[in-house]
């Protein structure tokens, strides 16, 4: 049958692979028009046509635009997603561990992520603002109880980067990270790991050994995951952050205030680093891949 | 399985439980800080009253009944009170989206799933499909801007093969736009899901399909849309949830001109009006799950007729 098919293409394909290229052109033609508009000359505006070729817009996001530090945005946004996808890593490994076992209350805590996962982003956020500002009130209160006024006088909010806006980012990876892991496990072999324990290996031996290595370049996929979308999240982290900014946030407030072509170089920079972050990941999965799959055949 | 492994995993059974049990608190206590008890409070602080200087627990609906003041009656213009068209407005952007992001998504996850036929190109197509996922949204939205404003590229060629003689108005920061970015941003969620049901469907159906005389259409509606049913209705629960909550792309595309649900919430929340922004989210929430449930009851009564 796949000879017999192979000679003329089916009905239909024609038509729908005139579709998908449609679709690959929307989908990548906007993003390449930036990415060529960003190298704008020092006299070019918003659109077509190029006045020349420059780093020129470049130089000036370094500089900073208006009021807002970029660089500073930059370094908060990155460290945050470096946080954020050690946390999915770590706790959507062990997630997926103890859903192979008996877990009581598993499909609650399965359904909970799901709901977290398709909850409109506002209402999180709202949620998580209000909870640390009714937090705040709480400890304020509390430290007038105590009559401790210098703490008082110090303490500003409870809102910040590695608190509020980083329980927001998990809401919205680790689901994904669950997910991940359940693809996983429902495709892994537990033979190996049981002839790991017929050979006197400990739990940990066994998963730093065996689990580990197997299931390795799907990790590394989580780690990607964690990291890129927190890297460009605003929905979730809009209420849920205190006085300091992301970058996607600063970029969302830029919109309507810069007129230059400094905003697409901002677009190429945040782009190139989701894509460096995607091919590093690629990269080291299919190496561990190689790596896992050599030593199996030697 | 021997007697004895039997035996000795029963023995061990309650230490596993334990042990899964202490395996899964990080992950079930982020949700606990960060979802649920969110959620449980705001519920609460929508009954509470506010002025402007604090919060006040109370037990009252004045937040709901000022949210739908006026909406017994239509306005002296004839309009809708600003909550019902606010929401109107809202569910027309997310039945556009839905409905065009669900044809021309399963179209895309059908042609890598049926006409795609090494498993390569199949992979190397999907993420080349799903790569703009990982990019920024706000970067994806702006990336519009050189393309449809008044001097972008569409309206410098439309001008320049004599279409139109004026810049054409609504292509951004319109209805349109606004529109455009989310199928442009969203696409994504139902190629996925129904991508994923239809790789899953038995090729020999198909082919049993076509003996018994059935055409291509009659393939396609009868045997492969139901088998994708749980793909489609994934991907659509994941496109209506982000559309009756966005804020961003109505924000951006819409040049903040155009309201949205999302928008309402975002708004009270800077002010710091907690109480009715509470409301509001929990209004937003029983529409969203009335959505939901409609759209499984919608396909399971198809299923049985």
């Amino acid at each position: 049958m796949q000879a017999g098919m192979s000679d003329r293409r089916a009905p239909g394909f024609w038509p729908l692979a005139i579709v998908f290229a449609l679709f690959v052109v929307f989908m990548y033609g906007p993003m390449f028009t930036i990415f060529v508009l960003s190298f704008q000359g020092p006299e070019g505006g918003l659109t077509f046509p190029m006045r020349g070729v420059s780093l020129h817009w470049f130089h000036k996001l370094a500089e900073g635009l208006g009021t807002v530090d970029i660089g500073a945005a930059f370094r908060r946004s990155l460290m945050l997603g470096a946080v954020v996808m050690a946390f999915t890593v770590v706790l959507s490994v062990l997630a997926g561990l103890a859903f192979r076992k008996r877990l009581k209350g598993g499909d609650a805590l399965f359904y909970i992520a799901v709901a977290s996962l398709i909850m409109p982003s506002i209402i999180v956020s709202l949620g998580i603002g209000l909870q640390f500002r009714l937090l705040d009130t709480g400890i304020k209160s509390a430290l007038t109880a105590m009559g401790a006024e210098g703490t008082l006088e110090n303490y500003g909010t409870a809102l910040g980067l590695l608190t509020s806006a980083l329980g927001a980012h998990l809401t919205w990876t680790l689901p994904f990270g669950l997910l991940i892991m359940f693809a996983v496990f429902n495709r892994f072999n537990p033979a190996y790991e049981e002839a790991a324990r017929d050979l006197g290996a400990t739990p940990w031996q066994s998963f730093r050994h065996v689990v580990l290595p197997l299931i390795g370049p799907s990790v590394i996929g989580i780690g990607m995951f964690g990291f890129t979308l927190s890297w460009d999240e605003i929905a979730r982290t809009s209420q849920a952050i205190g006085d300091v900014n992301t970058l996607p946030l600063e970029l969302q407030g830029l919109t309507s205030t810069v007129t230059t072509p400094s905003i697409y170089a901002l677009g190429t920079v945040t782009t190139i680093v989701s894509f460096a972050v995607m091919g590093v990941a690629l990269g080291s999965a299919a190496l561990l891949g190689r790596r896992a799959s050599k030593r199996r055949g030697g | 399985m021997s007697a004895p492994a039997t035996a000795t995993h029963a023995a061990t059974r309650p230490l596993h439980t334990i042990a899964a049990w202490w395996q899964a608190a990080p992950f079930a206590l982020v949700f606990l800080l960060f979802f649920i008890v969110p959620l449980v409070l705001i519920g609460m602080v929508s009954l509470w009253d506010f002025n402007e200087y604090e919060l006040i627990p109370a037990v009252s609906l004045r937040n709901y009944l000022s949210i739908f003041e006026g909406c017994s009656h239509l306005t002296d213009n004839g309009d809708f009170c600003v909550t019902l068209s606010t929401y109107l407005s809202t569910l027309k952007f997310c039945f556009l989206v839905w409905a065009i992001t669900l044809v021309l998504g399963f179209a895309v996850a059908y042609f890598l799933a049926f006409h795609v036929r090494s498993s390569g190109m199949q992979t190397a197509l999907f993420v080349l499909c799903t790569v703009p996922f990982w990019t920024s949204n706000v970067i994806r939205m702006i990336s519009w801007v050189p393309l449809l404003g008044r001097n972008g590229l569409v309206n410098q060629t439309l001008m320049g093969i004599g279409l139109v003689n004026e810049p054409v108005e609504w292509l951004l920061f319109s209805d349109f736009s606004v529109v455009l970015a989310f199928v442009h941003l969203y696409t994504m969620f139902m190629i996925v899901p129904i991508f994923n049901s239809m790789m899953r469907i038995d090729r020999s159906l198909l082919e049993a399909a076509t003996d018994a005389g059935a055409s291509g259409w009659q393939t396609l509606w009868n045997v492969i849309v139901p088998l994708s049913k749980t793909g489609i209705i994934i991907g659509s629960i994941f496109v209506i949830t982000i559309v009756m909550g966005d804020f961003v792309t109505i924000g951006v595309m819409g040049g903040q001109q155009i309201a949205s649900v999302g928008k309402i919430i975002q708004v009270q929340t800077s002010y710091l009006q907690f109480p009715l922004a509470a409301a509001n989210a929990v209004i937003l929430l029983a529409v969203v799950l009335m959505i939901i449930y409609g759209l499984t009851r919608l396909v399971d009564i198809r299923k049985e007729l």
